[in-house]
């Protein structure tokens, strides 16, 4: 009897340990499996409670399983959480929430405009150093009637209040500017300056990963002319953070 | 004599009660030293235990894959300039069943114009500057997943798409914002695998023929993508 029972209980930690994917019970009456990851997708087959299943891998909320008789379905994140563990928990599964939001560290995002007449599609990549404060690097490009060129960029970004849903913040930063006038306009030469920027904005929490980000800069383009030049940018655009 | 037996039996019985030192006469009377707590039983359970290990299951990650890569060909109409066959390359995340954002990033060759075939004079254009390029960045969203069925035997998952979204596109010599929307068709081949049939309308402004007007450039492509 000892014996038995060491080996029963021996057995499905090697298990376990060898096994290539991670393998939950089901804990609720059933578990449906759907052909495909989204609820649009018919469901095909129901695991009994006590019937474990293999989760092979992930797809935004869906988790394709395989069955112990080989079946393998897709089921959403709310069904695999009612499945217990080898260790006899509840199985968690991590989703972004709006506290992510807050302290996630990394940050990528689009956003497309205007600056100064022109239009302005803009990508970014940030880094939390912490929840107030991250460091922002941007490239951009500037489509525009008389002038084209690019934008490069770096900011500081300061967020009073992070863990508010709809988050202001205040931006300092700068850059380069390169502009090249129009193959149809016959003056004017490719110029690269070097830019300052001030601005404001918010970041908002829509769902999950996804963040809206609507912002307003001033820039300062600081000429080889008498005058230094000022442009002033509007841009709202998607995020993501990670 | 019948006194002589009645004393022998009260004497086997004092003694029996002697030896036998019933706890509940001893407790009732509280006589007798107290007595020590009875032996714990011994279930077999908590004699192994203390000898198993405790097990350290480190559960193995899920994979996640939220990413799509694909490479697509098809032909593009460019205005003015003819149709001709466009390749490129997409790159997709999957943010919620629904919702996905994608960049695409595809290279073209300009034709000739009516005019420059009819005339037979010179060309409008260098062909460095017929090469059209554009990269755009879009959101789209699934509409209507379902199954498809081919035959009696198989079903393929499916689904429809809206997508729309805004970028740059280099051609006659200049880049130019463009936007673009479009539907498409997502044939599920297998859980890694998928077929794209994409149709998109490309819009931006430009006056290389005279006076500025809106170009429509229409472009259907079939794409072979993979989840990673």
């Amino acid at each position: 009897m000892l014996v038995a029972l060491l080996a029963q209980s021996a057995m499905p930690a090697t298990a376990y340990a060898a096994g290539e994917y991670r393998t939950v019970s089901v804990a609720d009456p059933f578990l449906e499996l759907r052909t495909g990851p989204g609820r649009g997708y018919p469901v095909f087959h129901v695991v009994d409670r006590g019937e474990t299943v293999e989760v092979i891998k992930r797809r935004t909320d869906y988790f394709l399983v395989r069955t112990d008789r080989g079946k393998e379905g897709w089921v959403d994140r709310d069904q695999m959480e009612l499945t217990i563990g080898p260790t006899g928990v509840q199985t968690v599964f991590a989703a972004a929430t709006q506290q992510d939001f807050t302290n996630a560290r990394w940050e990528m995002g689009l956003l497309a405009g205007d600056f100064g007449g022109a239009n302005i599609v803009s990508l970014y990549g940030g880094y939390s150093l912490n929840p107030n404060v991250s460091v922002e690097v941007w490239g951009s490009q500037i489509l525009g009637n008389f002038s084209n060129g690019w934008m490069g960029s770096v900011n500081v970004v300061h967020e009073t209040w992070p863990e508010w849903r709809i988050s202001p913040f205040f931006t300092l930063g700068t850059g380069v500017i390169h502009t090249q006038p129009k193959s149809t306009i016959v003056q004017g030469e490719d110029r690269t300056d070097q830019i300052a920027h001030v601005g404001a904005g918010f970041r908002i929490y829509a769902t999950r990963r996804f963040i809206l980000r609507a912002e307003y800069k001033s820039y300062v383009v600081f000429t080889s002319r008498d005058d230094n030049e000022e442009v002033e940018e509007w841009k709202a655009g998607f995020a993501f953070f990670f | 004599m019948e006194s002589r037996f009645r004393f022998l039996l009260l004497a086997v019985l004092l003694q029996a009660f002697a030896l036998s030192g019933c706890a509940a006469t001893k407790n009732l009377f509280g006589m007798g030293k107290k007595e020590s707590a009875p032996a714990p039983i011994e279930v077999p359970d908590q004699v192994i235990d203390p000898q198993v290990e405790r097990r350290d299951i480190k559960e193995p990650a899920i994979d996640t894959e939220d990413f799509e890569i694909g490479a697509f060909a098809g032909i593009l109409s460019i205005e003015d300039f003819g149709s001709d066959a466009v390749y490129g390359m997409r790159l997709a995340y999957h943010v919620t069943e629904g919702f996905f954002v994608e960049g695409t990033a595809a290279q073209s060759e300009a034709g000739l114009t009516s005019f420059e075939i009819l005339s037979g004079g010179a060309p409008i254009l260098s062909d460095d500057e017929r090469t059209y390029t554009y990269y755009n960045l879009n959101v789209g969203y699934n509409v209507l997943p379902g199954e498809s069925f081919i035959g009696d035997q198989r079903a393929y998952n499916n689904s429809l798409f809206l997508i729309a979204g805004l970028g740059s596109t280099r051609f006659a010599g200049d880049d130019r914002f463009s936007v673009n929307f479009g539907f498409g068709y997502r044939f599920v081949l297998n859980d890694s695998v998928s077929l794209r049939l994409d149709f998109r309308d490309h819009l931006y402004d430009i006056d290389l023929l005279g006076e500025e007007k809106t170009v429509h450039n229409l472009e259907g492509t079939l794409a072979l993508s993979v989840f990673f």
